[in-house]
């Protein structure tokens, strides 16, 4: 089966160039895979996006119409469900090693990203580059390092190059194209040991963190999971932003994990990013420094998130942030 | 005796609290007069190891930690040692970058030497930013891989990792043979006490270069240049609400 599927792939597709997976969550593409899409079509050639599993098979349609994809590749089969790399990895090495034509291979900077993408590496004997903010050329990205105190400019010498895309970096493709012809590649039998069993996500009204335009952040200063509610939510709403934290705050219990922005959280660069009672530790900055207009409501003059923020105003927060909401 | 054959890689990495400087040249950062640290995930996963042998009598047959890096990275291994860790490794490479699936090749190696059942790793090293190395060692090895991971338990040899993802959390299930990465909340490291410091410079610690592993270490990716980011404009400092408002309508920003 395995040779059929191969022989299939290099008759149907003589001339790949760019596999981008493509990743869907709530039956919508994310946002970190279309600027993955942008990334790609910076590199310059034709782009082809794998779909995979009941997730990628619901946005199919949607996939074969962004801008900047010539055509769609999809797998089918529970196997593919969750995106386990332990299954993804084996189909990904199976495609790209069917056709030499390959020549990169990108995902998004996301968990399902970050976990593929050096699974795939080690079983292609290919060395990734990781969240490349900047495509300079076919072979040389631009990536952070040091939780985004140092840009190093690297050059791929590999002959298939392999990078994942961080997605605050790049603005997502659009959809609306005219549909690009869909395909099925085959199941890959895996040998996978890893059961999925069970995921808790957390639901909001708020836009999704990573690809809001705006964000309200808080940190320690919050003191209690009350008062972070009680005053970032609302202020959250008025702006139609997501809702971001510190370190500090959710290792407090202030508000669940997943909101964290910082080196070891999300990244995220909206228009606007108000902070409020946010110190401004170079992890946390790590994950907010470009944003485009960054606000901070702080008491303390000496803190070091002034020194990024554009506009910043020392205050009482627990006066400052219902006034500001409440005259929004 | 049990049958837990834990691996522990460490990495030294420039200390968390530091600010990195870039050097003249341009090529990386600044290292001399540096202080050094092991690398904050790493400590995470050192202390997952300990906390699964406290936690379960019996069970955890070996600790062995190692780390690849210069001369120095013995401090890390002593570190490691000093907590908990029963004997380690140092595959001296010098001043040598060694890219993650370098790493890996030689991680794979020592796994097979110690006989090793579960890898528990950092999920990433905070200077390099790579977060890669933990899920190639799972692709050389075929072993299932669960990253991030924000809870670990054992029940025999399966374990349960409750992992970070975006938008909340999974949970993923295998028995041993696996790998791990840790996340920041999995744990609290400890620090190592005085009397512990002492007994763990009588504790092994082997020293190997690569070629005693077989690998050749040969770099894939070119550095053309290491830069400081576009530094902010300036900022104001606003007195009220009022004129905090205003100068965001200014901006456009609302």
């Amino acid at each position: 089966m395995l040779r059929n599927f191969s022989r299939a792939f290099s008759r149907s597709i003589p001339k790949l160039d760019t596999l981008v997976l493509v990743e869907a969550a709530g039956g919508k593409i994310t946002p970190a895979s279309l600027s993955t899409v942008t990334a790609a079509s910076q590199i310059g050639k034709p782009t082809i996006a794998l779909v995979a599993g009941p997730d990628g098979e619901s946005v199919v349609g949607d996939v074969a119409t962004i801008e900047g994809i010539s055509k769609v590749l999809v797998a089918k089969g529970s196997r593919y469900d969750h995106y386990l790399a332990e299954e993804l990895s084996p189909l990904i090495k199976l495609i790209l090693e069917s056709s030499d034509q390959w020549t990169h291979f990108l995902t998004p900077g996301s968990a399902v990203g970050k976990s593929v993408l050096p699974r795939v590496g080690a079983l292609l004997d290919t060395q990734p580059v990781s969240e490349i903010i900047k495509v300079e050329s076919e072979d040389t990205f631009v990536r952070p390092i040091y939780a985004g105190n140092a840009l190093a400019t690297v050059k791929s010498n590999e002959k298939l190059k392999l990078a994942s895309v961080r997605g605050s970096a790049f603005a997502p493709a659009k959809l609306g194209a005219s549909a690009v012809a869909v395909e099925d590649v085959a199941e890959v039998e895996s040998q996978n040991r890893t059961e999925f069993v069970g995921e808790e996500l957390v639901t909001s009204e708020r836009p999704e963190l990573a690809s809001a335009s705006k964000v309200v952040s808080g940190g320690r200063g919050l003191k209690n999971k009350e008062t972070f509610e009680a005053l970032i939510e609302p202020l959250a709403a008025k702006l139609n932003a997501a809702v971001g934290a510190t370190r500090a705050a959710v290792d407090s219990g202030y508000c669940d994990n997943s909101l964290q922005v910082g080196q070891t959280g999300k990244v995220v660069a909206p228009e606007l990013y108000v902070a409020v009672g946010v110190s401004g530790a170079i992890q946390h900055l790590a994950g907010m420094k470009d944003s485009k207009t960054i606000v901070a409501i702080n008491k303390d003059p000496e803190a070091a998130i002034f020194n990024v923020a554009d506009i910043g105003l020392v205050a009482d927060l627990n006066e400052a942030v219902p006034e500001l909401t409440n005259k929004l | 005796t049990g049958f837990f054959m834990i691996l522990v890689p460490v990495k030294r990495v420039i200390d968390a609290a530091i600010r990195p400087r870039i050097n003249k040249a341009l090529t990386g950062v600044e290292t001399k007069g540096v202080k050094f640290s092991i690398n904050p995930f790493c400590d995470i996963a050192l202390e997952e190891s300990l906390r699964i042998r406290e936690a379960n009598k019996g069970l955890v047959d070996s600790i062995h930690a190692v780390s690849i890096g210069p001369t120095k990275s013995q401090d890390v291994l002593r570190t490691a040692l000093a907590k908990g860790a029963d004997s380690s490794t140092l595959v001296d490479v010098g001043d040598q970058e060694v890219e993650p699936l370098n790493v890996a090749k030689l991680l794979k190696q020592v796994v097979e030497k110690q006989e090793s059942n579960l890898v528990i790793l950092g999920k990433q090293a905070i200077d390099d930013d790579s977060n890669q190395t933990g899920q190639m060692l799972a692709g050389l090895l075929n072993w299932p891989q669960a990253t991030n991971a924000s809870k670990v338990e054992i029940d025999g040899d399966t374990v349960t990792v409750t992992r970070e993802i975006d938008g909340g959390a999974d949970t993923l299930r295998a028995k041993l043979p696996m790998i791990i990465t840790t996340d920041l909340r999995l744990n609290e490291p400890r620090y190592a006490s005085l009397p512990n410091v002492m007994k763990a410079k009588k504790k092994p610690l082997e020293k190997l270069k690569a070629a005693d592993l077989g690998i050749e270490i040969a770099s894939r990716l070119e550095t053309i240049q290491v830069v400081e980011p576009p530094a902010r404009d300036a900022g104001i400092k606003v007195e009220s609400v009022d004129e905090l408002i205003s100068k965001l309508k200014e901006a456009k920003a609302l």
